[in-house]
């Protein structure tokens, strides 16, 4: 039916034969992953039996949004290998559930500056906003460029909702009916559950940057607030003090 | 293939493709060299398939045979599974040379003085080397890497002022568990006449000459009575006291106010100033289990290395 000479004097068809042909290595390799029960580790709190890992706040998550708008991605990964070196500079390698609500993930390829993979909690909120305004102030042989726009633009709240009702679409379980807020109670507890709530999202943003204060400025939600609030959660979801690092091993 | 296409100037085979009317390709064999390196490449996978995790089934995957990996769970039981990069690295921080010889030292360290770890030049010298690698990545983005911190944000290590004091015991709970140091701003307290004066008084306190002397005798008063209450925290001599960590304001280091970068009185003043109307609110991070999850051996490396950084034991 396909003769040689005919796929080879036909470019259209040649563009989507080529396509199929590739395709074949990355399907066979990545969908099974999708069927696979150990890819993604289930990680519950050994005590209250909830769910770790938890889709950002609305908060960090514009701080996320902000993150990838800058294209921070392009420097810093955010992905900690199981290297005895990682381990002993960047902590815990990581975990395919820490990103699991990441749309898109971050794992990056590249480090020309460090992973953040777990870089919440490591400094305070004024290093990370002086650090992240003159980067040179506090690291003299860095060479991240500054961005000082950060602490002052106020962080655009307009379209709130409909990015969470987008992450929502494809599988992060913020809620919109009481049905989806019952689940997210059972599944993270109530106090995590509250923050998914697609209905009080703007709330829960203004009353965890007021509450964080993470730019230093109690007057305004800047888009600082917003990214220091992100870079302050990221990889402190699971205490690994908690588990038996066996547990982990163990889903490989 | 049943009649091969030839070349009718060298009669040599062709694929029979044509382009632009004219244009052919050899059928030449492919080396022998070339082919015998494909089987074998071929011949590789099966086994790389074999020994390594590889073909999906169902909701599993082959795991792999001829390569397991013997390692310790947290429990201490022994555990032996096929090869993956989690087991080789639990293998690799439990048996590996490196790793084995830093656990060694590490746990030299940990069951010693701080005495003993000055006296002895071998664990001294691993409390520089495996020292700088922890203050590089834990300290130094805020206090430098030499430890001179930064005027007005961080504070500085290498100097013999210590906010929250320094000794090794002292240090070790800074680290552990994060400090919040605050000082309220004054701004609503004083009006303007009553901040130059405790100004003034402050410049004096370290032997500065006050802009305005009689204010300064003002600001005395405001400083060690109710109005201000600087003394609170200060003390009446404005010694300050390492349980608050509230500064010295009498000897000459400065850690918020940038007396040394201001040239003239007024200058100084104005920074003296700045930091009574706005307060400071500084706040290092916990190192201990409740954060960054540093051992305690590893925290006691980190004093250790201070403590040589920082002129040792004359620290006070």
């Amino acid at each position: 039916m396909f003769k040689h000479e005919s796929i080879e004097t036909n470019s259209g068809m040649l563009i989507v034969l080529t396509l199929v042909a590739i395709s074949i290595g990355g399907l066979v390799e990545i969908v099974p992953l999708h069927y696979i029960n150990e890819t993604v580790e289930d990680v519950k709190d050994p005590v209250t039996g909830l769910d770790a890992v938890r889709p950002y706040t609305p908060l960090e998550q514009r701080g996320r949004d902000i993150y990838t708008r800058e294209g921070c991605y392009l420097c810093h990964s955010q992905m900690i290998r199981p290297f005895r070196d990682e381990d002993l500079r960047y902590g815990h390698y990581s975990l395919a559930a820490e990103s699991k609500y990441d749309h898109p993930f971050q794992w990056g390829s590249k480090r020309t500056g460090p992973d953040l993979a777990r870089v919440g909690g490591k400094y305070s909120n004024e290093w990370q906003v002086q650090h992240l305004t003159a980067p040179r102030s506090v690291v003299p042989e860095s060479i991240m460029p500054n961005y000082p726009w950060l602490q002052t633009t106020n962080l655009d709240m307009s379209d709130l909702r409909d990015r969470m009702v987008a992450l929502k679409r494809v599988g992060v379980p913020y809620s919109l009916t009481t049905v989806e807020y019952e689940a997210n109670v059972k599944k993270f507890g109530e106090s995590v559950a509250k923050t998914l709530d697609i209905n009080r999202a703007e709330d829960n943003l203004m009353a965890q940057a007021r509450a964080g204060n993470y730019d230093g400025n109690p007057a305004n939600v800047s888009e600082m607030d917003a990214l220091v609030a992100y870079l302050q959660v990221l990889g402190t979801m699971v205490d690994f003090k908690k588990f038996d690092e066996d547990y982990f091993i163990q889903f490989r | 293939m049943a009649n091969p296409v030839k070349d009718p100037l060298t009669g040599a085979e062709t694929t029979g493709h044509v382009w632009d009317e004219t244009l052919q390709e050899f059928n030449n064999p492919l080396p022998r060299w070339w082919l015998w390196t494909f089987y074998g490449t071929i011949l590789f996978t099966i086994t790389y398939w074999t020994m390594y995790p590889s073909w999906p089934i169902g909701k599993t995957y082959l795991k792999g045979m001829f390569n397991d990996i013997t390692y310790k769970t947290d429990a201490g039981e022994e555990k032996t599974t096929h090869w993956n990069m989690r087991a080789l690295l639990a293998h690799d921080m439990q048996n590996g040379t490196e790793a084995l010889k830093q656990q060694e030292y590490l746990a030299k360290v940990g069951a010693a003085s701080y005495d003993q770890i000055a006296q002895d030049p071998d664990m001294s010298s691993f409390v520089r080397s495996y020292g700088v690698g922890m203050f590089g990545d834990n300290c130094a983005a805020c206090h430098q890497s030499g430890g001179q911190g930064v005027v007005g944000q961080f504070p500085n290590l290498v100097d013999d002022d210590w906010l929250w004091g320094g000794d090794t015991a002292a240090m070790e709970t800074t680290i552990r568990g994060g400090r919040l140091g605050f000082m309220p701003a004054y701004s609503k307290t004083f009006d303007d006449s009553q901040l130059n004066q405790v100004a003034n008084y402050v410049l004096t306190l370290s032997g500065e000459t006050p802009v305005d002397a009689a204010a300064a005798v003002e600001g005395q008063k405001i400083f060690q009575g109710e109005t201000g209450g600087c003394y609170m925290c200060h003390t009446k001599e404005g010694k300050g006291m390492h349980a608050q960590g509230s500064a010295n304001l009498t000897d000459k280091v400065w850690t918020i106010a940038n007396l040394p970068a201001a040239e003239t009185p007024e200058a100084k003043l104005d920074a003296v100033k700045a930091v009574i109307h706005n307060g400071v609110k500084r706040q290092m991070p916990v190192f201990g289990k409740e954060g960054r999850n540093l051992s305690d051996t590893e925290i006691k490396v980190l004093v250790a290395y201070l403590q040589q950084m920082s002129g040792g034991a004359t620290a006070q």
